[in-house]
């Protein structure tokens, strides 16, 4: 076959792209397919790893008000989770057995920061086994483990007077909210939100790309540069907060490539930090992460490629198996326009993502993985797949790849299906990363694991 | 395609590829067919292709020199062909991939024209929402469907595979077929840019002479004026010889081989501008074992979808599906240079328009390296090639990225001596074919190009390279750079 590789990952978000890395340090020859550009320009930039142990059924089984029937009626009685938690290491034994943190350990996901830390510039929190508290565009605030540099100087741990920034023409955004919900979440710190026109004329709904890249380019906006403009718009309301404005915090789009000068020079305009307040899709710290993991990529050598899917597998006698088949995975069919591609490898990891990422899906019928086949754990009933309250304990959330403590895909019966296939990310069942703040964690050390374990499947 | 139902849920034939909606752009029956009913061309060519080239007129526009003449030899008879609306008819539902899309704005964000022009309400809505409007009675397409450059980025940024492009060729179509003033300068220029091989047939029988034309600055002056066509570019030059004439001389084929036979779609611009491009596809493949078939070839339809001329690129899409459907049955598989034409047959052909074989010749049309790399040990060849130290500043086309070749070119370089390929990045070049070309548009795409511009100074290489025609002559008019195709580098390292 022509187009080989030591190992193929198949998927380009974090949990891919950390595989591929850490297949690669280890001397392996990689390369990385995904079918469409990564969707970290949905990701909030962030890097959680752990913010709460959420309770769950299991906890609750002697309670006879907490079965899965009963928890469609439950809502009232939801126990708040345990958290923000501040060392998310020491939590790591109170999550359910079968989490991915489990079979892998605390060592792993240590490691899998220090991939992270050594590979992606622009990123603090390493100093610390503690979280941090970022604030968010909801108001919240986030405990994670990382964070961009851009959002530095918005932690909520630190105590000066902070004031936030919208604008009329971003409607995701509301600044006073903000600012309203984090002061009654208690923060140490006096806190305002104004709302002001942008300095430029956009379209109400303009593309966060469009503003980034007027102050990554500082275009001039009426004769003035984009930077100075925004900082004149903002100047006047620096003393709406109590003891006057010593950090101001923008929505995410301070600029792309140039984002470092961007916040520097608004800092120097305002005589105050400037910070950004993470939004939704789409993201430019998340856009940011995925150029930064793509050059470390590149950097390690590792050969990508986005565009078409992976659809079949092929095992040793040159055929596919058919449904449920187990053995070692030869090559993976890439479908090119209509026609499959062998990519053949020594070691695969399957990095598709969940339910969301669509590495899961789910129809009346039941709940696969559709790339491999891998098989997913779930009740054949499909009225146990969820509960009402909706943000409780979701079973469906915990849906996906059950794998032994080596990350290999393991069959209904228990026995390893593909022995050289190592499964990463949120493909991985046994975690509820939305209520635990955990993805990206669960991304870095499951995939340090599966890209570790995928080189030293070569070598064997 | 697939040769079963897809809409049978029972059928144990089904295997979705992950993401791709059930009737979504893979599977779905799609179709476009000419509305005759309004303005039957009596000979097939249509009337504003021939009153733009008066004086030409008389030169059977519609017949290449060397006998590319369409499907059914220029007559078109519309009894041949279903006359299928594209919204009435509910044989086109495009409901899925709208129902898909959960607005995650990925395609917004990927879109080239609306990071730089705020007034561009972006692909998200020229897609799912405006398919959603125009559900209703009365709606017209909005206008700025025509401010699209169909880069088709959005189609490799959308997780949920919903068919933007598809929507995006089909509105502009809508608009241009029913809202557009038809004797309007900007209908008619558009009309002479799309149809961009006609002018280029006729400018090749005298290519000293045309490019002494179109090299005055009061023909430049006179484009601006007169239609439109911005006067900063210059217009490419035509080659002494096309690459079909070389062919022809040299006898065609050198090498025989029943096994191992592919169709070159050269397209027009490796035909009539940069023949050493088809020189070096010929060549390359040769010394590989390949048996290379020239088959009679009309446009990819590229200029045309991006113009909504749809009529115009399906009467071409005739000719090409029927020559290439024959090739492919004498055992061939079908090669093309320009990864815009690879794109226009694998994608945009069958989602578009229902000709007999399409479905065939989109599975088996490959891009040129491409077909290399899955094919042949490329890389073996390559180990112990020797270039002379050059460096190259390589750009991807948008058209590359959905076919997933955009790293292709640096994967292949990487580990060849003598040579290195920088990729600049993965901005778009903002020319977009004839996007570019319009007046009005000339500073939008110029303000897409600059970061490329910047990246490709920024880089070692002094040389620029890329498989897009039209990415080049950006490149070269940003920068001044010489712009090379892969093709012809890799000539350099496996011809002898």
């Amino acid at each position: 076959m022509a187009i080989a590789s030591d190992v193929l990952v198949v998927g380009g978000g974090l949990a891919g792209a950390t595989a591929a890395l850490a297949a690669a340090r280890e001397g392996a020859d990689v390369r990385l397919v995904s079918h469409k550009q990564s969707t970290l320009s949905q990701a909030s930039g962030l890097v959680d790893v752990l913010g709460y142990v959420p309770h769950t059924r299991a906890e609750a089984d002697d309670d006879p008000t907490a079965t899965p029937t009963a928890g469609r009626t439950g809502i009232r009685d939801r126990p708040d989770p345990e958290g923000p938690l501040v060392d998310p290491f020491a939590a790591v034994d109170r999550l359910p057995e079968g989490h991915p943190y489990r079979l892998v350990g605390v060592d792993a996901l240590r490691a899998g920061l220090e991939l992270f830390d050594d590979a992606v510039d622009g990123y603090r929190g390493g100093h610390t086994d503690r979280n941090a508290l970022v604030p968010t565009f909801g108001g919240t605030v986030k405990p994670t483990a990382r964070y961009p540099e851009s959002v530095a100087a918005g932690l909520a741990s630190d105590a000066r007077p902070m004031l936030v920034v919208g604008f009329r023409s971003l409607t995701d955004f509301d600044a006073r909210q903000v600012a309203a919900r984090l002061e009654a979440t208690g923060v140490p710190f006096p806190v305002a939100g104004v709302e002001v026109a942008f300095p430029a004329a956009f379209r109400d709904d303009a593309a966060v790309t469009r503003v980034a890249r007027a102050l990554d380019r500082d275009e001039a906006i009426d004769g003035t540069p984009a930077r100075r403009a925004l900082a004149a718009a903002v100047e006047p309301h620096l003393d709406a907060v109590e003891g006057g404005a010593a950090r101001v915090g923008f929505p995410a789009f301070l600029g792309d490539d140039a984002a470092p000068t961007v916040r520097a020079e608004l800092a120097d305009h305002l005589g105050a930090d400037v910070f950004e307040i993470p939004m939704g899709p789409p993201s430019l710290p998340g856009l940011r992460l995925e150029d930064r993991l793509y050059a470390a990529l590149e950097d390690a050598g590792v050969r990508y490629e986005t565009g078409n899917p992976v659809v079949g597998r092929e095992l040793a006698d040159g055929t596919d198996g058919g449904d449920g088949a187990s053995g070692r995975v030869e090559a993976l069919l890439v479908d090119r326009t209509g026609t499959e591609v062998p990519y053949a490898a020594e070691a695969v990891v399957l990095a598709t993502g969940g339910l969301v990422g669509k590495g899961i899906h789910s129809d009346r019928e039941g709940v696969r993985e559709p790339v491999l086949g891998c098989h997913v754990p779930h009740p054949a009933e499909r009225y146990e797949w969820y509960v009402d309250d909706a943000l409780g304990d979701q079973p469906y959330a915990r849906f996906g790849v059950d794998t032994d403590d080596r990350l290999r895909p393991l069959d209904a019966d228990g026995a390893v299906q593909f022995p050289n296939v190592r499964v990463a990310g949120a493909t991985l069942g046994g975690a509820d990363v939305a209520r635990e703040k955990s993805a990206s964690g669960v991304s870095l050390a499951t995939g340090l694991v599966a890209g570790r374990e995928a080189a030293a499947e070569v070598s064997r | 395609m697939t040769g079963h139902d897809d809409s049978d849920p029972e059928d144990e034939e089904y295997h979705p590829a992950p993401g791709v909606p059930r009737l979504g752009r893979d599977e779905q029956e799609a179709v476009y067919g000419p509305d005759y009913t309004v303005d039957p061309p009596e000979d097939g060519i249509d009337p504003v292709s021939r009153a733009a080239a008066t004086g030409a007129a008389d030169s059977e526009p519609d017949v290449a020199p060397d006998g590319g003449t369409s499907a059914t030899g220029g007559d078109l008879d519309p009894d041949d062909y279903d006359a299928v609306d594209v919204f009435d008819t509910g044989a086109l539902d495009l409901r899925d991939g709208s129902d898909s899309c959960y607005k995650c704005t990925s395609c917004d964000t990927s879109c080239p024209v609306a990071e730089v022009d705020d007034s561009f309400p972006g692909p998200k809505f020229q897609g799912p929402e405006q398919w959603r409007l125009k559900r209703k009675e009365d709606a017209d397409i909005d206008p700025s469907i025509t401010d699209c450059s169909n880069c088709m980025r959005c189609d490799s940024a959308c997780p949920s595979s919903v068919p933007l492009s598809q929507m995006h060729n089909e509105a502009r179509g809508e608009y241009v077929d029913e809202q557009m003033e038809k004797l309007s300068t900007e209908y008619v220029r558009n009309r002479i840019l799309s149809n961009y091989r006609f002018f280029a047939a006729i400018a090749s029988k005298t290519p000293r002479l045309a490019n002494f034309v179109t090299g005055l600055s009061v023909t430049q002056w006179a484009g601006e004026k007169l239609l439109g066509i911005t006067g900063e570019r210059e217009f490419p030059d035509f080659a002494e010889e096309t690459f079909r004439e070389w062919w022809r001389k040299r006898g065609g084929a050198r090498v025989e081989n029943p096994e191992k036979r592919v169709a070159y779609f050269h397209g027009c611009y490796a035909n009539y501008n940069t023949p050493e491009v088809g020189k070096a596809m010929v060549r390359v493949y040769e010394s590989f074992g390949y048996e290379v078939m020239v088959p009679p070839q009309q446009c990819s339809g590229t200029p045309m979808f991006a113009n909504g001329m749809l009529d115009d690129a399906r009467r071409h899409a005739e000719t090409n599906v029927e020559e290439l459907a024959r090739a492919i049955g004498e055992g061939a598989d079908v090669i093309a240079s320009c990864t815009s034409c690879s794109l226009s047959l694998r994608q945009e052909y069958p989602e578009l328009f229902d000709l007999h074989g399409i479905e065939d010749v989109a599975e088996h049309t490959f891009e040129a390296l491409e077909y290399l790399r899955i094919h042949e040990d490329l890389r073996g060849e390559l180990a112990d090639a020797e270039l002379g130290g050059e460096s190259f500043a390589y750009h991807a086309p948008c058209h590359a990225r959905n076919q997933g070749l955009a790293r292709q070119a640096i994967e292949t370089f990487a580990d060849v001596d003598g040579v290195a390929v920088e990729d600049v990045g993965d901005s778009c070049s903002g020319i977009s074919g004839t996007y570019g070309w319009k007046a009005e548009k000339y500073e939008t795409s110029m303000t897409i190009g600059a970061e490329m511009f910047e990246h490709m100074e920024a880089a070692a290489g002094e040389v620029g390279m890329t498989e897009c025609p039209t990415c080049a002559m950006q490149m070269e008019h940003g920068t001044g750079y010489e712009v090379k195709h892969p093709l012809q580098v890799l000539e350099a390292a496996v011809v002898d």
